[in-house]
């Protein structure tokens, strides 16, 4: 039976999850330097289209149709048999298509967060080839083993409630395959500082937005779960970016705009996996540890194992979505969600271990298989572009374009 | 019992004015210099940081537990008690959750207005602390009388629809005080600042808009025929004010400005605000086309008049807006559109006109008294105003390290 | 003729304008640049990356003058613009060859003012 008011809360959910990706183009593209803005919204936008097209094709059915424990397969292809009526095993209260379109929406963000290791240096050719197998080969089969019915994780009883493992998680590892084999920009004995931060904030402002349709939507209906994942995201974004403020204030002297929103990014990836099966008071708990390890990760290990993940896509991501999946582990309880699972501190220490397990293969799998990409996509296309097409900026060489105008 | 449409309706709602936060930061910060816009930026989003955390440890109980003290009862600390059951007397068809989360919203907002009031020359550290305690004792306690179960301006009948005078003449009286009491900017009276970057305010003014949507209809708290009333009269006024703010400008100087535009249809979103689920479209208009007249007065004449430097006009806009809008509640509130409110003046009930006027003046006392006392304790320990130097330099070098724009790469 | 460059403090701007319409100089030019002087850049941070000794953000004034109002003119910006902190700026003074008024090709002294 299809229920008017969860169809309006997913559908209107979708439209904030699509917001997401030109949020993220704007967080990710004041970070750059002015010659490579546009190369930075070029590749979301198009990430966005391409993904869009994937995932109607076959992405979904890949990733949902009820196939083998690896994969969907084809049955759903070309969303044949994908219609509006509800299909009961993922959602029994709206139309199929309302669930698969929610979905393609995390499809689209997630190859996008990539983008954060490898800006201001990579081949646009090259990119849309890589998005696209990446998105194939290792964003659809984990969706699957998480989310699709019959996944062999989703039988083992994971939990993963809007995308710590199949969005940040899987993101944040290729991230870090990605910078490291692509090497660093030249000429970065400065750190480039971020040519707009004021787009920065704005990107965070629709991302932390969009992300209330991710979590909230992830309930799949307009109940308590979803109230109670609206507010536990809220928390953790909260308290992620008060504390990110906090530490840079003792460590450096002062706060900073780029600090506090970078913790709340870190605490809204890391609140993801959990926010449908833990209370409010463990989401401040969550956020405050986020910015705590992200923090860690970006101003200390980063520059300590000098890989150039650009914009941080691995520290905030990838840190976020692990450490977010194995908290999940500790805080879940069945008193915020029954079909949940109790988490180690409520006296189930077997949840952790599932938790840790999932991620472990996830970052296993993802790492092996992005590198096989990678090495494939840059074979065929090169994925690095020339010395002297970084230094004019991808903008001109890559899209004849150039973001702002100097005189008129 | 819980209603999945009045839930989708009222999470909805919240995501859009959590939204307007940083909409405000960006309708300031365009306005400011650029030397100080992440100042600005960063002030709000702070706020939704810390007013987050305070509004589910202590804010929400302080506001709406049943009480009838000066606050609301303690026994929704830490969100005790404040489960995914509806709790009837505030909203009977959604998780009591989502009522306390659309309040957080608010909560957030409404200090985050004050910021235009004295942007540019406050420290960060006093900032964080006087946003903290006048949070937590001019914006809590006023809630409460207006809103909260026990609240004393509820019981005698007050009329405040989605924040009159709980935000927009409360934040609009701080930031007159704190405008008046922290002086002016340095070297005002050689240059008046131009807006850095009028794009940016422009697109704060759309996403303001956007976001009031879920302001006045989520107030509504459920998806029916009243939600669809404020969401209507809240795009007329708006449109109407912005408007009329053009012809003014067109009229007096010659030529409409964008930053006129922009200016009144955020004036006319604050004066709807009180009445929005009270009145029917004509008297929007009405309500719309006169607060531009008002809030331009006191911006272009009673402000140079005076010399306070209200720089992004906190007070002129969203405390007169939000004062002509909760009168103009007691003048066109009509039980026809909404029968569990009360009839205003002109349409037969004088009484409802003085108890509006009550409120305005309850609220305007307390808060410049509170807000005045809370301002010099945090001057006395910490320090409001930053150095000369630094104001010349700018509060994104001086409070943050950073700056906002590169010139060369 | 001489043709006066200074450099000077973004924020010192309005105040050496001023001193220099009251010497009756009222013809400037005024850019924007970057710059390095003896006093080192500010801190700044991004992400936890601090960053020293950054080029520093600097007004450049080009104005040009008849050479009875040089010290005029000197005098000026250094009243407005000083501070006595690293970091003021500098005034340079250079030869001036020839200055044309477009609009009516006048040429030399009488197009400057």
């Amino acid at each position: 039976m299809i229920n008017g008011a969860d169809t309006v809360f997913i559908l209107f959910s979708t439209s904030l999850v699509m917001l997401m990706t030109p949020g993220l183009a704007f967080f990710y593209g004041g970070m750059v330097r002015r010659k490579n803005i546009l190369s930075v919204l070029m590749q979301c936008f198009i990430a966005l289209c391409l993904l869009s097209l994937h995932w109607m094709f076959f992405g979904y059915s890949l990733s949902f149709a009820p196939g083998n424990v690896f994969w969907g397969g084809f049955k759903w292809a070309g969303l044949s048999g994908v219609g509006l009526e509800p299909y009961a095993a993922y959602s029994a209260t709206i139309p199929h298509q309302a669930f698969m379109i929610f979905q393609m929406m995390f499809a689209v963000i997630t190859p996008a967060l990539i983008i954060g290791a490898f800006a201001e240096r990579m081949r646009f050719s090259a990119f849309l080839a890589f998005i696209l197998l990446w998105a194939t080969f290792v964003y659809d089969p984990i969706c699957h083993w998480v989310w699709g019915e019959g996944g062999w994780l989703k039988s083992l009883g994971v939990l993963d409630f809007a995308g710590g493992i199949v969005v940040h998680t899987s993101a944040g590892i290729a991230a870090l395959v990605t910078t490291i084999f692509m090497g660093k920009r030249k000429n970065l004995e400065h750190t480039p500082s971020p040519h707009n931060l004021p787009f920065v904030v704005l990107g965070t402002a629709l991302l932390w937005f969009g992300w209330f349709g991710f979590n909230a939507g992830s309930a799949l209906a307009a109940n308590g779960l979803a109230v109670n994942a609206f507010v536990a995201t809220n928390a953790a974004a909260a308290a992620a970016g008060l504390s990110w403020a906090l530490l840079e204030w003792i460590r450096n002297g002062k706060p900073t705009v780029f600090g506090m929103v970078t913790g709340s990014i870190a605490g809204l990836a890391t609140v993801t996996p959990a926010s449908g099966f833990v209370s409010v008071m463990s989401a401040i708990i969550i956020g405050v540890s986020a910015s705590v390890l992200c923090f860690i990760a970006v101003s200390i290990t980063k520059p300590k194992f000098k890989y150039d993940d650009s914009l941080d896509a691995f520290g905030v991501h990838g840190v976020g979505g692990i450490l977010g999946t194995l908290l999940t582990g500790l805080f879940a309880s069945k008193a915020i969600n029954s079909a949940g699972a109790n988490g180690l501190f409520y006296g189930n220490y077997k949840q952790f271990f599932i938790q840790l397990f999932a991620v472990i293969v996830v970052v296993i799998y993802t790492f092996v298989v992005t590198f096989i990409i990678y090495k494939l996509v840059d074979v065929f296309f090169r994925m690095r572009v020339s010395e002297k097409d970084e230094s004019m900026g991808l903008d001109l060489t890559q899209h004849h374009e150039r973001a702002y105008t100097v005189l008129e | 019992m819980v209603n999945a449409g009045d839930t989708a309706w009222v999470l909805m709602s919240s995501a859009l004015v959590l939204l307007m936060t940083p909409a405000l930061a960006f309708f300031y910060g365009g306005m400011v210099r650029r030397k100080n816009v992440l100042s600005v930026l960063m002030q709000c989003f702070i706020i939704v940081c810390v007013l987050s955390i305070q509004w589910v440890v202590i804010g929400y109980s302080l506001s709406f537990a049943p009480s009838k003290g000066f606050w609301g009862g303690l026994q929704w600390l830490g969100l005790n008690g404040v489960g995914l059951e509806p709790y009837a007397d505030y909203a009977g068809t959604i998780p009591h959750q989502a009522f306390m989360v659309f309040q957080m919203m608010f909560a957030i907002i409404t200090p985050a207005l004050i910021i235009g009031a004295f942007a540019e020359r406050m420290k960060f550290s006093a900032f964080l602390v006087f946003t903290l305690l006048w949070a937590t004792f001019v914006y809590d306690p006023l809630c409460h009388w207006v809103w909260g179960m026990g609240g004393w301006l509820r019981n005698i009948g007050a009329l405040d629809f989605a924040g009159g005078t709980v935000v927009h003449i409360n934040a609009g009286i701080a930031a007159l005080v704190t405008a008046i009491v922290l002086g002016k900017r340095s070297n005002l009276d050689k240059n008046v600042p131009t807006p850095h970057n009028m794009p940016f305010v422009v697109l704060g003014t759309a996403l303001l808009w956007f976001g009031w949507f879920g302001f006045n209809a989520g107030s509504a708290l459920a998806a029916n025929g009243l939600a669809v009333n404020a969401f209507v009269v809240t795009n007329t006024a708006a449109a109407a004010a912005g408007l009329s703010w053009a012809l003014i400008e067109w009229l007096r100087n010659g030529k409409p400005t964008i930053f006129g535009v922009c200016s009144g249809a955020v004036a006319g979103l604050v004066a709807i605000t009180p009445a929005a689920g009270f009145v029917s479209v004509i008297p929007a208009i009405i309500i719309g086309m006169l607060v531009s007249v008002f809030c331009f007065i006191a911006v272009t004449v009673i402000k140079p008049l005076f010399g306070y430097d209200d720089s992004l006009d906190a007070f002129g806009v969203h405390c007169v807006g939000g004062i002509w809008g909760a009168l103009a509640t007691g003048l066109f509130a009509s039980r026809l559109v909404n029968s569990a409110g009360a009839d205003g003046l002109f349409f037969g009930n004088p009484k409802q006109f003085l108890v509006q006027l009550a409120a305005v003046g309850v609220t305007i006392v307390y808060t410049s008294v509170v807000t005045l006392i809370i301002y010099k304790l945090v001057d006395l320990f910490i320090g409001v105003r930053v150095d000369e130097k630094s104001e010349a330099m700018g509060l994104d070098l001086t409070q943050h390290h950073e700056r906002a724009y590169t010139v060369l790469e | 003729m001489k043709l006066v460059i200074a450099i000077i403090q973004p924020y010192k701007l309005e105040e050496v304008k001023e001193e220099l319409y009251k010497s009756e100089i009222n013809l400037i030019t005024v850019s924007e640049v970057l710059g390095h002087g003896r006093q080192m850049g500010v801190t700044e941070v991004y992400r936890g990356a601090k960053e020293t000794g950054n080029l520093l953000r600097k007004m450049r004034l080009e104005i040009a003058v008849n050479d009875n109002y040089l010290e005029p003119a000197i005098k000026a910006i250094v009243k407005g613009a000083k501070t006595g902190e690293t970091g003021d700026g500098k005034i340079f003074v250079l030869e001036l060859k020839e200055c044309v008024r477009i609009r009516t090709e006048e040429r030399g002294p009488v197009a400057i003012g």
